[in-house]
C-alpha cells in the first residue's frame, strides 16, 4: 500500500479493477458526468449546497453510539454504532442520492432514473427526485418488489414511477441491466443515479466520495469519544457503498483493520450466495471490471441473500483492489447468522437494524470477544429493519 | 486481404450494398442454426453475424433478450458459439463471420485463449458491445495478430474524435447504431442517419454498417442506400419467436423476409 492512497487513476482504474466497460451511445454521457463530476467536487458553492443539505435535510451528522450493554454481554472489544439508520429514509443512501441529485440538477438533467434491490436506494432517489421537482423511474426485481412492498409503496407515494423487471433472475442485476437501457434511450435528459460504488468510471469514485462523510464523521467521533483511532472497521458489502464510505477515510490509517462482511446465503459450499469476493473471480459486467459471480461459461450465476440488498453477483471494484492488496479482509455471514446479528441488537440495544446491516452486526459478534476490551470496533449500521418488518414476520409465522 | 475486406471489396465492384443478418446461436435450439446460415447464403446474405448468448444483455431490447434466454436454456455459450461457427465453415469458405457478444465470457475465456478460439472457428470479425476502444487495446491485437477484425460500435453522439479512435483500433467494418436505445427499437430517422454518416466519413475510410431499426424490405432499401451495410436482427428473431413450435416455418419466414430485403435492396 502507497503511503498517500490516490486511486483510481485518470481512466478508472483500481489497479486492473474499474474502467469504462459500456456501449458506445453511453460513451459521451459517461464523459460528461465525469467532467462535471470533477468540476463540482472542487466547486465551493456545490460543496455549500451540499453539505447544507447533508446537515438540515439528511440530518447529519449521525451519532457514533458505543453499545455498551452489548459491549459487555459478548465481552471484548468496545463496539461502536455508526447511525446512518438515523438518516432521513433510513439508511446511508441518501448521502449519495443527495449528491448525485444536486449535479444532475447543476447539469441540467430533468428525468432521474435508478436500480434498487432493497428499495433503500430507490426511496432516497424518489425522496430527493421528489424535492427538486424532477421526474423519477425506478427499476427494481420483480422478486424484490413482492419481498419489499413497503419500499414500493414508499417511492409511489414520492411520486416516483416503479417498473418491475421481469428478465433474467428477477433482482437488482436486472434493474441494473433495464435502468441501463432506459440511459441509453434517453440519454439526453436522463441522469442515472447508481446507488452503489460499482458501475462504469466515475461511479464507483463518485458514489465513495459522497459516502465517505459518514467515515470523516466517524473517525472524528471516535478520536473524540474514545481518544484514539478504532482498531477495526466492520461494515456488510453488497455492492459496497457503505463499507467504502466508512473504509474510504481510514485506508491510509495501517493500524485500522477494514473488514467487509458478505452474504453467505444459504452457505457459501451450497453455491446459493451473494459472496463475490469470498467465492467469485473478476469478469466484467455493469461497465466494470471486478469480482463476480459467474460460471465458467462467463454466464452471471444467480444469486441468494436473505436481503434484497446484498442480492447482486458484483461489487465495487475498489473492494476488489481492496481485497487483492490485503487492505481489506472480506468475510461471509449466512442468512441464519445474519438473523442472529438481527435479534441480539434489536433486544440488546433497542436498535432495530436492516437485514442488510445485520449481517455486519452478525460478524461483529463473532470479532469482538477475540480482542482486548481496550481495543475498538466500529460497526457501519448503514439501515434500519423497518423495511423489513414483513420479511421477519414472514419467516416467524406471523400474519401482519 | 481478409474474408471482410474482401466482401466489401467486391460488394463495391458490383455497387451492392452488403446485407447482414444478426440470430443469436442456439436459438431456439442448437440444431437450428447451422442450416438457417447455409440458408441464409442462398438468400444472399453477405456477411452473418452470430450473436453469443448471454446472461444480462444490457444494450439489447426485450426480443434480442428472450433469444439469449431461449439459447441459455439449452446450455448455449461462448464455446457453442465457435463450434457453430467451425461447423458452419465446414461447407462454407467465404462467407464472413462475425459474433456478437457481451465481454465477460471473452474475461472468463482469457483474452489469448479466446483469440485462439476464434481463430481456430473461422470467424472472421469480434464484436464486443461492452468493450470500448479505451479499454481494447490488448484484446484487439491479440485478435488482429490472428487476421480476424475487431468491429466496433459508433452512435448517434458519438463525436469526430470517437470516429477517428475508432477507425485507428478497428478494422473490418464500423457498425453505426442508428439510435439512441436498445437493439429492436422502432423510429428510424434517414434524414438523420444520413446527416450522421457523412459525418463520420469524414473521418474512416472503413465500410459502415448500419443496423437498429432496420424490420422491413421498405427500411433495409432506405438503409442500404445510405450505409455500405444493413444489419437486421429482432425482425428475424421475432420470426423465430413467433413460429417456437415449428422451427422450420420459422427458418421459412426468415428467408422470405432475407430475400424481400436483397430484392429491394438490389433495385
Amino acid at each position: 500500500m502507497t503511503e498517500k492512497y490516490n486511486m483510481p487513476d485518470a481512466r478508472g482504474h483500481f489497479g486492473t479493477y474499474g474502467g469504462i466497460f459500456v456501449a458506445e451511445t453511453l460513451m459521451p454521457a459517461i464523459q460528461e458526468l465525469n467532467t462535471a463530476y470533477r468540476h463540482y467536487m472542487k466547486d465551493a458553492e456545490f460543496i455549500a449546497e451540499l453539505d447544507k443539505d447533508l446537515q438540515h435535510y439528511v440530518g447529519r451528522p449521525s451519532p457514533l453510539y458505543h453499545a455498551e450493554r452489548w459491549t459487555k454481554e459478548l465481552g471484548g472489544a468496545q463496539i461502536y454504532l455508526k447511525r446512518e439508520d438515523l438518516n432521513h429514509t433510513g439508511s446511508h443512501k441518501i448521502n449519495n442520492t443527495v449528491g448525485q441529485a444536486l449535479l444532475a440538477k447543476r447539469m441540467g438533467k430533468t428525468r432521474i432514473i435508478a436500480e434498487t434491490g432493497a428499495g433503500q436506494h430507490g426511496v432516497a432517489t424518489a425522496t430527493v427526485a421528489a424535492r427538486l421537482g424532477l421526474e423519477c423511474v425506478v427499476y427494481m426485481g420483480a422478486v424484490d418488489v413482492a419481498r419489499q412492498s413497503l419500499n414500493v409503496y414508499r417511492m409511489k407515494l414520492l411520486g416516483a414511477k416503479v417498473v418491475a423487471v421481469e428478465s433474467g433472475s428477477k433482482t437488482l442485476k436486472d434493474a441494473l441491466n433495464e435502468a441501463l437501457r432506459d440511459w441509453v434511450t434517453n440519454i439526453d435528459d436522463t441522469f442515472y443515479i447508481i446507488g452503489t460504488v460499482a458501475g462504469p468510471h466515475p461511479y464507483p469514485a463518485m458514489v465513495r466520495d459522497f459516502q465517505a462523510i459518514l467515515g470523516r464523521e466517524a473517525k472524528a467521533q471516535c478520536l473524540a469519544q474514545a481518544g484514539k483511532l478504532p482498531n477495526a472497521l466492520v461494515a456488510c458489502v453488497g455492492g459496497g457503498s457503505n463499507a467504502m464510505g466508512l473504509f474510504y477515510p481510514f485506508i491510509n490509517d495501517a493500524d485500522v483493520k477494514m473488514i467487509g462482511v458478505e452474504a453467505a446465503g444459504d452457505g457459501i459450499e451450497t453455491g446459493r450466495h451473494s459472496a463475490p469476493l469470498c467465492a467469485g473471480r473478476p469478469g466484467v459486467l455493469h461497465g466494470n471490471r471486478t469480482y463476480l459471480m459467474s460460471d465458467d461459461d462467463g454466464e452471471i450465476i444467480e444469486t441468494h441473500s436473505i436481503s434484497a440488498g446484498l442480492d447482486y453477483p458484483g461489487v465495487g471494484p475498489e473492494h476488489a483492489w481492496l481485497k487483492d492488496s490485503g487492505r481489506a479482509q472480506y468475510v461471509n455471514i449466512t442468512d441464519d447468522e445474519a438473523l442472529g446479528g438481527f435479534y441480539a441488537l434489536t433486544r440488546m440495544e433497542g436498535i432495530i437494524p436492516a437485514l442488510e446491516s445485520s449481517h455486519a452486526m452478525a460478524y461483529v459478534t463473532k470479532l469482538a470477544p477475540t480482542m482486548k476490551s481496550d481495543e475498538i470496533i466500529i460497526v457501519n449500521l448503514s439501515g434500519r429493519g423497518d423495511k423489513d418488518m414483513q420479511t421477519m414476520a414472514k419467516r416467524e409465522g406471523i400474519e401482519l | 486481404m481478409s474474408r471482410l475486406a474482401a466482401t466489401f471489396a467486391e460488394l463495391a465492384e458490383k455497387n451492392r450494398k452488403a446485407l447482414i443478418p444478426f440470430v443469436t446461436a442456439g436459438d431456439p435450439n442448437p440444431e437450428f442454426t447451422v442450416p438457417l446460415m447455409h440458408a441464409m447464403v442462398s438468400a444472399g446474405v453477405d456477411i452473418i453475424e452470430l450473436g453469443v448468448p448471454f446472461s444480462d444483455p444490457m444494450a439489447d431490447g426485450p426480443v434480442i433478450q428472450r433469444a439469449s434466454e431461449r439459447a441459455l436454456a439449452h446450455h448455449q455459450s461462448l464455446r457453442t458459439t465457435l463450434t457453430i461457427a467451425k461447423e458452419f465453415r465446414k461447407t462454407n469458405g467465404h462467407t464472413p463471420i462475425v459474433i456478437m457478444g457481451y465481454l465477460n465470457p471473452v474475461e472468463i475465456m482469457g483474452y489469448e485463449k479466446f483469440a485462439d478460439a476464434v481463430q481456430a472457428a473461422g470467424v472472421d470479425g469480434v464484436l464486443t458491445v461492452d468493450l470500448p476502444p479505451e479499454e481494447a487495446e490488448e484484446c484487439t491485437a491479440l485478435l488482429k495478430a490472428r487476421g480476424v477484425d475487431p468491429i466496433f460500435l459508433l452512435a448517434p453522439n458519438s463525436s469526430a474524435e470517437r470516429v477517428k479512435k475508432m477507425d485507428a483500433i478497428g478494422s473490418g467494418y464500423l457498425y453505426y447504431v442508428s439510435l439512441k436505445g436498445v437493439t429492436g427499437a422502432g423510429h428510424l430517422n434517414a434524414t438523420e442517419v444520413e446527416t450522421k454518416l457523412t459525418e463520420i466519413r469524414a473521418n474512416t475510410k472503413l465500410p459502415i454498417a448500419v443496423g437498429f431499426g432496420v424490420k422491413d424490405a421498405e427500411t433495409a432499401k432506405t438503409i442500404g442506400n445510405l450505409g455500405d451495410g444493413v444489419v437486421v436482427g429482432s425482425a428475424l428473431i421475432k420470426e423465430i419467436e413467433a413460429n417456437l413450435n415449428n422451427p422450420a416455418q420459422a427458418k421459412q419466414a426468415i428467408i422470405e423476409l432475407l430475400t424481400a430485403m436483397r430484392q429491394a435492396m438490389d433495385n
